[in-house]
């Protein structure tokens, strides 16, 4: 970049380099009444960029509900807020680093988790509870092993050092992500409801103040750069990816707290994408103002940056606020203290324009309103997937012995033990996780007080390639349920929409389709979007992802002492099933690891029943009936009986009962909406259930040190848990190649 | 007892550590901020988990040169209690409180988990509420909990009876001789990898680290 790039003419070349069309181009220039600058013309483009705009996505998440009796802040600020009584509010996000984790796994994952969290505290929150959503390529791909030991290595540093435990989260494995990784990253906080702070800039004249890292010439780009696909040279562009401070990040967050104890802060947004420009573009939008900035005020970690990059730097751990006026000593007080650089870096005006001044020249200047509100948003065009044919019983045969097709799938790469991986993150620190990674959802206590917030991130993505709106309702059902499963209420949900190119209608079409599957669910369940983010052109050479929209929710549990785990606790209890078994093996784990195949429709979600089927699940788990729980998801009740025995170290015998259902059906059939529980009073259970409508049959009781289903299998607890433990540690001890 | 816990700027088990005294001594610890030079008159003096300045150069060592240290160096000098966790070890070592160092784990990653310990020592005023021999079972959460010294300080350590703890064949990080943590000559410095802090509350997955601070409580009181 040579000294003065304002002074470069803008060709068609340079236009299309920013990721902006013909078209585009010209809102540019009518926004403007003029030609961009180049610094103007880079601002433009991160602003519009698909990551930064939504442009594809927009219309389509505004028929997502995103509101509730107990919703403070839905979509649209840094983060969505929930009340969850006694004045707190909880807070969180989630948020895709999938491109850069692909380019440089251990700093495009940390630096996730950074910005995650900024998003988190930003708006006066602590943040108490890491979770993530990871999606790999095939184990045994070239590329894999690295990938997987960089982003788990990446996450944890980051959020280790930061003291936010990392409580869980979901990994898979499937080829359809070789060349495109999927790094998702949440962050919950914990706020008091009348300590919020929001981004709205106001007061003209009021000060604002740059708070964080100093701006060098790294991440220039990473908006547009996660707008667009890969190809073979998409590795060239490591010098795009941010480098993660989790120490300074954790200073910021410190002195950021502090400060917000005071009443020193009008607005505060973080530097996120497009740094310096999407945090003072947003401020000045939503609250209607005009804001000039002296760039040489801004701290600068180079000599002779200019305008270009310093506005479309995505330097980390940085923070813009608008303060009140004559607050800034102590603010700049606090920051020192916590050895944060501070500095005023310009003011807000009453001319509703975004003007930059750079040695006392003006290097650029924008009307805000246009630079927002003439973003260009597409109904891109969009084919509905195709509908698959039933799967016929023929096409699904028994396996030739269950127990090894149990054992297959406990230690397979989708059933496996994740231990190797969240035995990586501190799951612990802040004393409060009182369910740790592994089990259905994990518990944080909230702070001195009886509440926890259950959290899970989900989503099945084969279903939702097989079917894209079934597979939206499923990954919404299934993080409710898996929520419900520890006896909380589950309260809202935050998303990260994971598709390849909008540009075809056959991706667009799955984009559409999951999208009204999640609508639907939300709307059934009472569970409705707050925050969320959407990550297109998850593809390289033409090769799209799986459509995958994790899912990440949260539930309030107002007396943590009534949770239950998944663990079987104590020999004699009777297991009972809840909901309806029809033994649906489409798109089930068993048909594509035992059977090695991949066809029918993934297993139909009704809501009504989800709905009847949790309510009455978390009734029984309150009043102590209960006394652990899980749910059934991938590889159905064999996995799921598997997963309690081994978790309580404690085994059981059940009958499958008479039923027109095949038994490898009934064993490995992924039905929704079904629980297993343990009780000491299974006729109270029984009649509960009856009551509800809700389907229920005792099937057995736990003892002993084998897991034996009638006439199927009889596996011992020690061999399940050493095939499902061993798979990923020996894996991952491999040789890593590249 | 009289307890303060020292803040680093990037400590993040300074508050786990005060609810634990808290909670065992009925009144809340003083916590000291790291940029100070003097302590109040105490009995015990805990440096917490974390990441003290950042730990990018060689764990702790930056810690051991802050103002505080030089006080919390005079207050073990005088006899004073220094319970030092995890990162707070591994200042101790490099403040020279504790000898040894604790370097990279040998499997070269970070681990969290429970592990088995064997109390070693029930002698000093941190482990007198265990048995001699006792298996407990105490989280870890570490990247550098790799103890080093040379066989002669190993030799020295292990005749003295200054070994407090050792891993029971389940150690996390490769320490010498398995040992998982340590006291100062006087008895009066304890210096441990795991975190007993997380090992008081029963809805936290086990109680055994109670004993250490309720034994500091009655010890120190």
């Amino acid at each position: 970049m040579s000294a003065d790039p304002n002074s470069i003419a803008i060709t068609p070349e340079i236009v299309a380099e920013h990721g902006l069309t013909p078209e585009e181009y010209d809102r540019v220039k009518s926004a403007l009444g003029r030609e961009p600058n180049l610094t103007e013309l880079g601002i433009f483009s991160v602003m519009w960029s698909e990551h930064c705009s939504y442009k594809s996505s927009r219309v389509w998440l505004k028929t997502l509900p995103t509101e509730a009796p107990w919703v403070i802040c839905g979509p649209g600020e840094n983060a969505g807020i929930i009340d969850i009584g006694d004045g707190d509010a909880a807070i969180f996000k989630m948020e895709s680093h999938n491109h850069p984790s692909f380019i440089e796994p251990y700093q495009g994952a940390a630096t996730g988790v950074g910005g995650i969290m900024r998003d988190v505290f930003t708006m006066g929150a602590r943040p108490v509870a890491n979770m993530n959503a990871l999606r790999f390529g095939a184990p045994d791909h070239q590329k894999t092993r690295r990938l997987v030991s960089g982003v788990v290595a990446g996450i944890g540093g980051y959020g280790n050092c930061m003291g936010v435990p990392t409580v869980g989260g979901e990994v898979n494995f499937d080829p359809a992500y070789n060349g495109n990784i999927l790094v998702n990253a949440m962050c919950v906080g914990l706020a008091k409801t009348d300590r919020i702070f929001y981004s709205a800039a106001a007061g003209i004249g009021n000060p604002v103040v740059y708070v964080g890292s100093r701006t060098g010439r790294d991440g220039i780009h990473g908006a547009t750069m996660a707008s667009a696909e890969f190809d073979d040279q998409s590795e060239e562009k490591r010098p795009t990816v941010q480098v993660g401070d989790p120490f300074t990040e954790k200073l910021l967050l410190e002195a950021c707290l502090e400060l917000m104890a005071t009443d020193a802060i009008v607005a505060i947004q973080d530097m996120g994408a497009a740094g310096l420009t999407c945090s003072s573009v947003e401020m000045a939008d939503k609250g209607g103002v005009g804001l000039e900035l002296d760039l040489d005020k801004v701290p600068q970690r180079e000599t002779n940056m200019s305008a270009y990059e310093i506005m479309l730097s995505e330097s980390q751990e940085r923070m813009l606020m608008v303060l009140e006026p004559g607050q800034e000593e102590v603010a700049r007080q606090i920051f020192a203290k916590w050895d944060v650089e501070f500095a005023i870096v310009g003011h807000l005006t009453d001319t509703g324009r975004f003007t930059l001044k750079q040695g006392g020249v003006t290097v650029g200047d924008i009307p805000v309103r246009p630079l927002v509100d003439d973003a260009p948003a597409y109904e891109r065009p969009w084919e509905r997937t195709a509908p698959r044919a039933p799967l016929a019983a023929a096409d699904a045969p028994a396996p030739k012995d269950m127990g090894d097709a149990l054992m297959r799938l406990v230690g397979g790469f989708d059933g496996c033990s994740r231990r190797w991986i969240w035995e990586q993150y501190d799951h612990m620190v802040m004393a409060d996780t009182i369910a740790w990674p592994g089990g259905d959802a994990a518990l944080v206590r909230v702070h001195g007080t009886k509440k926890a917030l259950a959290i899970s991130t989900d989503v099945t993505p084969r279903y939702c390639f097989a079917d894209p709106v079934e597979g939206g309702r499923q990954a919404v059902a299934e993080c409710w349920r898996n929520i419900t499963a520890v006896g909380a209420t589950p309260m809202a949900i935050t998303d990260c929409l994971n598709f390849g190119n909008p540009e075809r209608p056959e991706i667009m079409g799955q984009f559409v389709g999951c999208i009204e599957g999640m609508r639907e669910a939300c709307e059934t369940l009472q569970f409705p979007v707050i925050s969320g983010n959407v990550s297109l052109y998850n593809e390289t050479n033409g090769v799209g992802i799986l459509p995958t929209p994790a899912i990440g929710g949260v539930g309030l549990l107002k007396d943590a002492s009534q949770r239950v785990g998944m663990a079987f606790p104590e020999a004699g209890q009777s297991i009972v099933l809840l909901g309806e078994t029809r033994g649906h093996l489409g798109q089930s784990l068993y048909l594509r690891d035992i059977l090695t195949r991949a066809e029918g429709p993934p297993p139909a979600v009704d809501l009504a029943q989800e709905r009847r089927n949790g309510d009455v699940v978390r009734g029984m788990i309150r009043s102590g009936l209960a006394t652990s729980c899980h749910d059934l998801s991938d590889g159905g009740l064999a996995v799921a009986l598997a997963e309690m025995a081994m978790a309580g170290g404690l085994g059981a015998s059940i009958e499958l009962p008479e039923s027109d259902v095949a038994p490898h059906a009934f064993l490995f059939g992924e039905d929704q909406a079904r629980y297993l529980v343990t009780t000491t009073n299974a006729d109270v259970i029984l009649a509960m259930a009856e009551a509800s409508g809700v389907q229920a049959t005792v099937l057995g009781e736990t003892g002993g040190a084998e897991l034996t289903v009638g006439g199927c299998l009889t596996i011992s607890v020690a061999a399940l848990r050493d095939v499902h433990e061993r798979t990923l540690p020996e894996h991952m001890a491999g040789s890593a190649s590249n | 007892m009289k307890s303060a816990v020292i803040v680093f700027p990037g400590s993040n088990c300074d508050r786990d550590a005060a609810v634990a005294l808290h909670q065992a001594s009925g009144k809340p610890p003083a916590m000291v901020w790291h940029g100070n030079s003097e302590l109040p008159d105490l009995d015990l003096v805990v440096l917490p988990g974390g990441f003290s300045y950042g730990d990018y150069l060689r764990v702790g060592a930056i810690a051991a040169l802050s103002p505080i240290m030089a006080a919390v160096i005079r207050h073990a000098e005088r006899g004073g209690a220094v319970f030092a966790i995890c990162n707070g070890f591994q200042m101790a070592c490099e403040a020279g409180l504790l000898p040894g160092v604790l370097m990279n784990n040998a499997a070269g990653k970070y681990v969290c988990r429970h592990v088995a310990m064997r109390v070693e020592d029930t002698l000093s005023p941190f482990t007198a509420g265990y048995q001699s021999d006792q298996r407990i079972s105490i989280p870890v959460a570490h990247h550098d909990g790799n103890y080093f010294a040379d066989e002669a300080t190993l030799d020295r350590l292990e005749g003295e009876g200054l070994v407090a703890f050792r891993y029971d064949n389940d150690n996390p990080n490769g320490s010498r001789r398995d040992i998982a943590g340590i006291l100062s000559a006087n008895r009066r410095v304890l210096g441990m990898m795991p975190h007993p802090e997380r090992a008081a509350d029963p809805d936290l997955g086990g109680t055994d680290g109670a004993a250490m601070f309720r034994s500091l409580v009655e010890t120190l009181a």
